[in-house]
């Protein structure tokens, strides 16, 4: 395999789980909890392209739509069922003083509701769609061939990664996240609104998933019911091995989990490669095990009293 | 009279609860089946739930030690005559002999806390999230091995052939035997230590509390307690395939958990059971009723989607599940 075939491909998978990531790292940094639902609101999108139906051939909803209307309404309808989850139970379990694991398995039954949702409307068999097919060619420079799709993708990320920075960076909202992330107790008792900073890092996070479905989508152009749940695994990985509350980290991670596993996928021998997923997750747990602060985090890492 | 040990007391009611809930399988007509597999589950979740609630993390690995034992007890008891065609990795010692079923179960026992040993002794070096992360990296090593290790699991098929013994009286027996080491695990010093430190950790250190090795104890018995499980799932259904034991079954062994109750056994066997129960009467439904007035029924699916919604609303207005937090014992 080529290096630039390899640097493009791992570029444009671990873009994909930098997104993921940062939208777990974001809402990790508000309210100390990893969000399982991330993966089912990537698939809330895939399946909202579509008219909800039992056949196998499904008419196109959303993706009937011309492109930029699509692309802006695919991302508007997952933020907003983002925080439509914040809003209608995270909220309500947040009140009553919710410890971490609580929390955690309140993420991972909205987002077997989710799913469940889904197989019930459009049954659990596969259906393919198709999004943004001007993207599906392939082109050639210097003699290497990659898919237009990969590097959108990758141009996308970098944009959606750089503009979220300036959210944080630069405006008032952002500002405020940060700071709630820093110390939600501290950000509250100056003025930040914990409900709204919430909300505003649930809206940004589900935006993020709106973009992933579009390019995951794009991709695969196969709808399953399930199709979230290895992206979002791939997201808590990238945040684990990137240090825990860095976003930073958690873009770094996503990456580095790209590379990783596009790395395994062509350097394994053949008779491996099936297994791949064992040895990808063994580096996974070796990472936590050498650095349990995270890959990308420097400092103390367990807490001081 | 001097007050009975709480564990003691709690064993005792809950092997009452068993007892009655077994003599309500055989007498109502129809219901021997829901209550062995709330039986199966209830052992499954008392795994569960042994380390969830005594060390406070959230596991999402414990699916790998059903699969784990199930296999296991598999090698011993599986298809006899044709094992070797079914498994033809596995080595002549083990293919040539055919174990009773309580006998491999103790040996699949075995072989899941060996595995958990050796992988909680690097995992429980982790803490509070990151552990979950490191135990669901866990899951997915393990099912990708297990789908792969042809000789010995047949792979992506399933392996069909496995000795039905598993009624009523025989899940009843193993849901008793794992009630009673968790229990006796919950009274040990080692539960209380594994307590203190779930409740904080950095305290509990610096008062001598070897955090490491009693989280380790405590996955190590759970490991064994959830293989256990296993092996009554396998040998009631008669055949295992890896899907079994994936992130289905992880989802409902913890729905059932937090339902009942996250930090007691209690809670463990009650929201094994009740899930259990409301799952099979939605099933029926959703198979259509005989109504006077024709077939009633409630569209497929709904299954799920009640069970989500029960997990959201027991989250919400009962954060601390069915049971309240507290054992039950009749005799305190």
């Amino acid at each position: 395999m080529n290096l630039v075939q390899l640097l493009v491909d791992s570029l444009a998978l671990g873009s994909q789980y930098a997104l993921v990531a940062l939208g777990i790292g974001l809402i990790f940094g508000v309210m100390r909890m990893i969000n399982f639902a991330q993966g089912d609101l990537i698939t809330f999108g895939a399946y909202m392209l579509v008219v909800p139906t039992v056949s196998d051939v499904a008419p196109p909803m959303i993706a009937a739509l011309p492109t930029p209307v699509l692309i802006v309404a695919t991302i508007a309808v997952v933020a907003l069922a983002a925080l439509l989850t914040e809003r209608l139970a995270f909220r309500s379990v947040r009140a009553k003083g919710a410890d971490g694991p609580t929390l955690l398995i309140t993420s991972f039954a909205i987002g077997y509701f989710i799913q469940s949702v889904i197989l019930f409307l459009h049954t659990g068999r596969p259906k393919s769609v198709s999004v943004l097919p001007e993207l599906s060619q392939q082109i050639t420079f210097s003699g290497v061939r990659v898919a237009l799709v990969d590097l959108v993708t990758i141009f996308a990320s970098l944009g959606l990664l750089l503009s979220v920075g300036l959210f944080l960076n630069r405006t008032r909202g952002g500002i405020a996240l940060r700071a709630a992330a820093e110390d939600f107790l501290m950000a509250r008792l100056i003025g930040v609104k914990a409900n709204r900073v919430i909300a505003v890092a649930f809206l940004v996070s589900g935006a993020l998933a709106g973009a992933v479905t579009l390019m995951f989508v794009a991709k695969t152009g196969v709808l399953d019911f399930r199709m979230g749940v290895p992206l979002a695994i791939a997201g808590f990985v990238a945040t684990v091995i990137g240090g825990m509350g860095s976003l930073t980290g958690a873009v770094l991670g996503g990456f580095a989990l790209g590379l990783a596993s596009t790395l395994l996928q062509s350097l394994l021998p053949p008779d491996l490669r099936p297994a791949r997923d064992a040895f990808l997750y063994g580096m996974v747990i070796f990472v936590l095990l050498v650095r349990p602060q995270g890959l990308f985090v420097f400092g103390p890492g367990r807490e001081r009293v | 009279m001097k007050r009975l040990n709480p564990a003691i007391g709690t064993f005792l009611s809950l092997t009452i609860l068993v007892i009655v809930v077994a003599g309500l399988g055989y007498l109502l007509p129809g219901m021997s089946r829901t209550v062995t597999e709330g039986f199966i589950y209830a052992t499954l979740v008392v795994g569960l739930g042994l380390f969830v609630g005594n060390t406070g993390i959230v596991s999402f690995g414990h699916a790998s030690f059903a699969m784990i034992g199930a296999y296991a007890a598999s090698w011993f008891t599986c298809c006899e005559g044709m094992r070797q065609v079914f498994l033809p990795g596995l080595p002549d010692m083990i293919a040539a002999n055919t174990l009773p079923v309580p006998i491999a179960a103790v040996i699949a026992m075995g072989v899941a806390a060996t595995v958990a040993l050796l992988a909680g002794a690097i995992l429980l070096r982790l803490n509070g999230v990151a552990a979950s992360i490191g135990l669901l990296s866990f899951l997915f090593m393990v099912k990708t091995i297990y789908e792969n290790w042809n000789g010995w699991t047949s792979g992506q098929s399933s392996l069909v052939g496995l000795p039905l013994v598993v009624g009523i009286a025989e899940a009843a027996a193993g849901l008793v035997v794992a009630l009673c080491l968790a229990l006796f695990y919950q009274g040990s010093a080692s539960g209380l230590l594994v307590r203190a430190a779930r409740e904080d950790e950095v305290a509990s250190r610096s008062v001598g509390v070897r955090v490491w090795r009693e989280r380790l104890i405590c996955f190590v018995l759970s490991a064994a307690i959830t293989a256990l499980g296993g092996v009554m799932f396998a040998h009631y259904l008669g055949s295992i395939s890896v899907v079994q034991f994936w992130l289905d079954l992880t989802f409902l062994t913890l729905a059932m958990l937090v339902v009942g109750g996250r930090n007691t056994i209690t809670g463990a066997v009650v929201g094994a059971l009740v899930i259990t129960a409301l799952r099979d009467g939605l099933r029926t439904l959703e198979n259509g009723v005989q109504t006077p007035f024709g077939l009633a029924g409630i569209p497929e699916g709904v299954q799920e989607i009640a069970l989500a919604l029960l997990l959201l609303v027991v989250l919400v207005a009962r954060p601390r599940g069915l049971t309240g937090g507290r054992e039950f014992n009749l005799f305190r």
